[in-house]
């Protein structure tokens, strides 16, 4: 009995240490990235080039599940919402959701499967094959060199991605609103615009992709350099990459909801 | 790839983007922030708000002039007191009238200005007296009842 105690108790010992030790070392590598950033925006093509495979490459994923989320809810909102007889305020739900919550959380889910899980593959690999020692050992420092441009490729990128993935969606709710339902087109917009706020609604939108955007880029960095340098270790680092960006954009939504959207 | 046609892709790319939080902004946002221009803020005391709400629209003649600011208790005359910006190019009469209304029938709630005849007009700060609370629906009915009720009384003695 004890002894059984005594087991549970180390174990419980070593996940927190593990826990508070992962943590350090993930705010020692972002302080590092910040650090080095200055160094890499020197050459700035770097940060383009990832700027392109981040952001440009997940652009037809973005763009067309847009579409798809924002017909759903055209379909869906409208069908609720003519019970109650106002079918006119379908671009106010459909701009009010997408705006708040969906354009930033599925843009930023798609964005860690899409391009967090490619970043941590590709510097995982680095580092099965030695590149990432090979350039300490030139003096080129891996940090500058191969991290903090796959980082702020993606911190930039997120934030278009979701603007994008939100007008997407409403083109979207008025397609199906507007040309396929008939609500009427002028009473679409105006509705929508009485409703949502610039500041209230859009920026906190914007601001909300934005720290997603840091989240999974540095998720997927850290855990492309933090790999087991074997074939394994890859495919569980790109495993957790998906897995623990999903967790981190879903619980800080949740935070900044609560914050952003108290109903005053 | 070339680093000039990654260049305009990436360039494509943040056009699109930046384009993209435009129309956010000015088409589905309409920035309303910016729809009252230069204000100046009036405050009105009522016996009741029922369901007003900060942000709520300030209607004169159906059109939007201003916005509720802040909404708090005044424990002296205990009333609420509701503060609200009025848009700089709009000058209301100092006997204009503050009622709370309600657009459709399980629409918002907003401040409805009805302009007097008053030669003088508000100025920044003051506070409008004439002022007619939101209409409680409980209330309502309850009269209405009480009336009923009222003339049910009166008919047998007749």
């Amino acid at each position: 009995m004890g002894r059984l105690m005594g087991g549970v108790l180390r174990k419980l010992g070593s996940l927190a240490v593990n826990g508070v030790w992962q943590f350090g070392f993930i705010a020692r590598f972002f302080v590092l990235i910040l650090r080095y950033s200055g160094q890499s925006f020197m050459r700035l093509h770097l940060t383009i080039r990832e700027l392109y495979f981040s952001g440009v490459m997940s652009l037809l994923i973005i763009l067309v599940s847009g579409l798809f989320v924002g017909l759903v809810l055209g379909l869906q909102g409208y069908e609720i919402l003519q019970r109650y007889g106002s079918s006119e305020a379908m671009g106010t739900m459909v701009a009010l959701s997408l705006l708040r919550e969906l354009g930033p959380v599925v843009a930023g889910l798609l964005f860690a499967s899409r391009a967090g899980s490619a970043v941590t593959a590709e510097i995982g690999l680095m580092k099965v094959t030695e590149q990432l020692k090979a350039m300490d050992m030139m003096a080129v420092n891996p940090i500058a060199r191969v991290v903090a441009p796959r980082f702020w490729g993606g911190v930039v990128s997120m934030p278009l991605l979701a603007a994008l993935f939100s007008t997407m969606g409403i083109f979207g709710g008025w397609l199906i609103g507007v040309v396929f339902i008939g609500v009427d087109d002028g009473a679409f917009w105006s509705q929508m615009q009485a409703a949502v706020d610039f500041r209230y609604d859009v920026l906190n939108g914007v601001f909300k992709s934005a720290v997603f955007g840091v989240a999974v880029s540095l998720i997927a960095v850290f855990e492309g350099y933090d790999c087991v340098p074997t074939a394994e270790g890859v495919s569980r680092a790109i495993t957790r990459t998906v897995v623990s960006s999903a967790l981190a954009i879903l619980a800080l939504d949740f935070v900044m909801t609560s914050f952003m959207f108290r109903g005053l | 790839m070339s680093r000039t046609t990654l260049d305009l892709w990436v360039g494509v790319f943040v056009a699109m983007g930046i384009a993209a939080l435009l129309f956010l902004a000015l088409k589905v946002g309409s920035i309303s922030g910016s729809d009252v221009q230069s204000p100046y803020s009036l405050s009105a005391r009522f016996d009741n708000i029922g369901g007003l709400k900060v942000r709520a629209p300030v209607k004169s003649a159906g059109v939007l002039v201003g916005r509720v600011t802040e909404i708090r208790y005044d424990n002296e005359h205990f009333q609420a007191e509701v503060v609200f910006s009025v848009d700089g190019r709009y000058k209301f009469p100092t006997d204009t009238f503050a009622n709370i209304l309600t657009s459709g029938l399980l629409g918002e709630q907003y401040l409805g200005l009805d302009p007097g005849g008053e030669e003088k007009t508000l100025a920044p700060g003051d506070v409008i007296k004439k002022t007619q609370s939101a209409v409680v629906l409980e209330k309502l009915i309850s009269q209405f009842m009480f009336n009923k009720a009222a003339e049910g009384d009166q008919a047998p003695a007749k």
